[in-house]
């Protein structure tokens, strides 16, 4: 069987049809009288199992089957929805997940399911007879009228198609005994269905029908807004028919049968035909396509060099002051940022694809550890650069499971304190700037000061005369060093020792940071700040004596130009008055360690850059200019250096530093 | 292996006139100098990054490495790049010129004292045709663990 092809649809389909199923069935729990729900629930499974069987996962079909019994006795009312059941249902779609995992690997999506699907057989056979009796429901292939058996793509084209007020067709056309042109009639037939609407499908295969291999009948499935009369009436015209049958096809009748393996090889067999046509009609509401990552990948390489060279010719024309050399530049330059933010814009994913997990393990979590938890989700739609949406999950987990654990309280304790029971998680994602902000907050205990601290001093993160001084944001920070755990006893959660720390590692290197606020008894916030792309930046180019560094953009205020009389002192420190705040001055040139080449001059350039609230102003000896630069890692060996984040080639070949302005910033 | 010693292909570069050798198979290329911008914050004998066909590499000076007194460059000088743990960083070398096989049993473990550098960066030596090759210990060469100055946050 030649499914290859279509392992990578399926395997995403069936991805897409789980999350909508855990998604609905958490639904279903908060409102377990809702049908409507269920049917939803039935309709994914539905799908999946018919995707499943096509493709020849035995298993995968067969527990989605056990499992749309169950769905079916609750959606007839045979069974009512319980926590039981749900849990069940629960375990059932980990374990199809675990086998589309499988699958997706490459492996053959077997599992044992025996306890699951005993589970489910137990509750079917609870419900008494009707379940069972939905088993033998399968429709028998009637040799005398023969039914066009449709898979799940055309099943879901169909659906698509009636809910757009077309009809569905399916038509019988005899053609005469004597007939010496079959396959030119039924070129003939088939013309003048296509300009009536879409053929949906037809039996035998339009190949078969094309070399002849049939006998004097064949069906076809049609979408068409015209009338059954009109169809008729057109094929009719053509020769050597002997006669035409067209009825309605109805769509609800058919269930497709899955455990016959003859029809199981004609659905794949026919595939190619029916998905062409299905795609045909799908484009008409959705003109997507999928693409590989690689080749998003590869593109977005193959235009970082781009860019590269694109801050050379800028250099070289502005050397050879050209005018048309300088005036193609320019456009040149214009058209490859809107290219720029056009593939950038490709790239992004909402972190949906990240979040949508989250309300399932929550419940899970709140059902291990005897808590209730209300998990809110704000801006979901928010969007990201794909590779960050890789990188992010992770740590988003670890952090939701430590809210669980060890932010909010038992219901009693919560109570005692005068709190609902039911603990509050929020998880937020938004724009702001060039960045995307993820809060997860919860309106538990909050962090206890001491307990940190003594923690700390006693892992030897800090010494007590150290910690006495910190203030309180500066305590919270210490939780994110390695080595920390605060919950008293080590819970299967979280808490293995290694834990925030690398959370924390893992957000720096994507180039983000995270802070994390809280007031005690009223809850914590851990706030993530994300760039939204990784690759491409605006920074500012400038000079440090003889060396040359980046600026990010996104951390500066304003460039401006100071004399040297108006530097004041405080506290020791060099300041200015900038815009009525004083800023202190902080001279990169010795920050850097730079060799001092130049004369100090009456003037100083200062790029005024800030972290939150904090300003500073960095103090260069000239301005070069802003410029959109490639970010390259220093490598892994210099990982790590200081105030660096990375560092980029310039348009004559050689490398820039990129600073990071926030760790000159305390 | 049809021979009957083994037989292991180095890279050969000379170091204040002392032949040292690292696995060819580690080496990516072996370039002449060029600019090198220097990374702030980081011991002396690293040099900085430079732009390897787009591929930002650290530099290091084997010269400083081992504690042997700083020449200027010259026509010879090259920067040989090696990856190890999918690390890529060139090392500054006053020459490289050779390619050899040395014979695997003929590899000895470090005497004592070999020529200026200290013991721990040298796996072993081994002797042929009256020539010392000194076979480099890359991992300890680049140990990552030294390579920053000790920082304090400012303002």
């Amino acid at each position: 069987m030649e499914t290859n092809q279509y392992l990578e649809v399926f395997i995403d389909e069936s991805k897409e049809h789980l999350q909508s199923i855990n998604d609905q069935l958490l639904h279903l729990e908060k409102n377990p009288q809702d049908l409507s729900i269920v049917n939803e629930i039935f309709r994914s499974a539905h799908t999946l199992k018919g995707m499943s069987a096509t493709m020849g996962y035995q298993d995968l079909s067969n527990l989605t089957h056990k499992m749309e019994n169950v769905l079916d006795a609750v959606r007839n009312e045979k069974v009512t929805v319980d926590e039981g059941i749900l849990d069940v249902v629960f375990d059932s779609v980990d374990d199809l997940e675990a086998m589309v995992i499988d699958i997706s690997k490459g492996g053959s999506g077997e599992r044992n399911v025996e306890r699951v699907v005993e589970l489910l057989k137990n509750i079917e056979n609870g419900s008494g007879g009707s379940a069972v009796a939905s088993v033998a429901v399968a429709p028998q292939q009637d040799e005398t009228i023969p039914t066009l058996s449709i898979d799940e793509y055309t099943k879901a084209a169909l659906e698509q198609s009636s809910e757009l007020g077309k009809n569905n067709y399916q038509i019988e056309v005899a053609l005469r005994e004597d007939c010496l042109l079959k396959a030119a009639r039924v070129y003939m037939v088939f013309e003048i269905l296509e300009q009536a609407g879409d053929v949906i499908k037809s039996s035998p295969s339009v190949e078969a029908l094309e070399n002849e291999e049939f006998e004097t009948t064949f069906h076809v499935l049609l979408v068409t807004e015209d009338a059954a009369e009109d169809i008729e009436s057109k094929i009719k015209k053509v020769s050597e028919i002997e006669n035409v049958y067209v009825t309605v096809y109805q769509i609800s009748e058919e269930t497709k049968d899955e455990s016959k393996p003859s029809q199981k090889e004609m659905a794949a067999q026919e595939k190619p035909t029916a998905q062409k046509e299905e795609k045909d009609g799908k484009q008409v509401g959705n003109k997507t396509i999928r693409i590989n990552i690689d080749r998003l990948d590869a593109l977005m390489n193959l235009f970082e060099e781009l860019v590269i060279d694109r801050g050379r010719l800028e250099q070289i024309s502005d050397d050879l002051k050209h005018i048309e050399l300088r005036e193609t530049v320019e456009r040149m330059t214009r058209i490859s940022g809107d290219l720029q933010s056009i593939i950038l814009n490709m790239r992004m994913v909402p972190v949906e694809q990240v979040f949508n997990r989250f309300p399932r393990m929550v419940r899970q979590l709140s059902k291990d550890l005897n808590k209730k938890i209300d998990l809110s989700v704000v801006g979901a739609e928010t969007e990201l650069d794909r590779t960050v949406i890789d990188e992010i999950g992770d740590p988003l987990v670890h952090l939701i499971r430590n809210a669980i654990d060890h932010g909010i309280e038992g219901p009693g304790e919560r109570e005692a304190k005068g709190k609902s029971a039911t603990g509050k998680l929020e998880l937020k994602a938004y724009h702001s700037g060039n960045h995307v902000f993820i809060e997860i907050s919860d309106d538990g205990g909050g962090i206890a000061r001491d307990k940190v601290v003594r923690k700390a001093v006693s892992n030897h993160v800090v010494t007590e005369e150290q910690a006495a001084t910190m203030t309180d944001s500066q305590v919270y920070d210490l939780i994110m060093e390695s080595g920390f755990s605060t919950a008293d006893t080590i819970s299967d959660v979280s808490g293995r020792g290694v834990g925030l720390d690398v959370v924390k590692s893992t957000i720096e290197s994507l180039g983000g940071n995270i802070s994390v606020d809280s007031v005690p008894d009223e809850g914590s916030v851990f706030s993530i700040q994300l760039p939204l792309t990784l690759s491409i930046i605006s920074v500012m180019l400038v000079e440090v004596q003889k060396e040359k560094y980046a600026v990010p953009l996104s951390s500066i205020i304003e460039t401006a130009i100071v004399k040297k009389e108006e530097i004041m002192h405080a506290h020791n420190k060099k300041v200015i008055d900038f815009r009525g705040k004083v800023v202190p001055l902080l001279f990169l040139k010795d920050v850097l360690d730079v060799p001092e080449e130049l004369e100090e001059e009456d003037y100083y350039s200062v790029v005024i850059v800030r972290k939150g609230e904090k300003m500073a102003a960095l103090v260069v000896n000239s301005f070069i200019g802003q410029q959109e630069v490639v970010l390259k890692s220093l490598g892994d060996y210099l990982s790590g250096a200081f105030a660096i984040s990375g560092a980029t080639i310039l348009g004559d070949g050689q490398v820039a530093l990129i600073l990071d302005s926030n760790a000159l910033i305390k | 292996m049809t021979e009957e010693n083994k037989k292991l292909k180095v890279i050969v570069f000379q170091i204040n006139d002392e032949e040292y050798t690292v696995p060819v198979d580690l080496v990516g290329s072996i370039e002449r100098m060029m600019p090198i911008t220097r990374v702030p914050g980081t011991k002396s004998f690293v040099k900085g990054v430079l732009n390897l066909r787009g591929v930002v590499t650290p530099v290091i000076d084997l010269r400083e490495r081992f504690g042997i007194e700083e020449v200027n460059d010259t026509d010879a000088t090259r920067i040989i790049t090696v990856k190890i743990h999918d690390m890529n960083v060139g090392l500054i070398v006053d020459a490289a010129n050779d390619v050899l096989d040395l014979d695997e049993e003929s590899i000895e473990p470090p005497p004592e004292v070999v020529g200026t550098v200290e013991v721990a960066y040298i796996q072993g030596v081994s002797k042929m045709d009256q020539r010392l090759f000194i076979l480099l210990n890359l991992e300890k060469v680049l140990a990552k663990d030294d390579v920053h100055e000790l920082n304090e946050l400012y303002v």
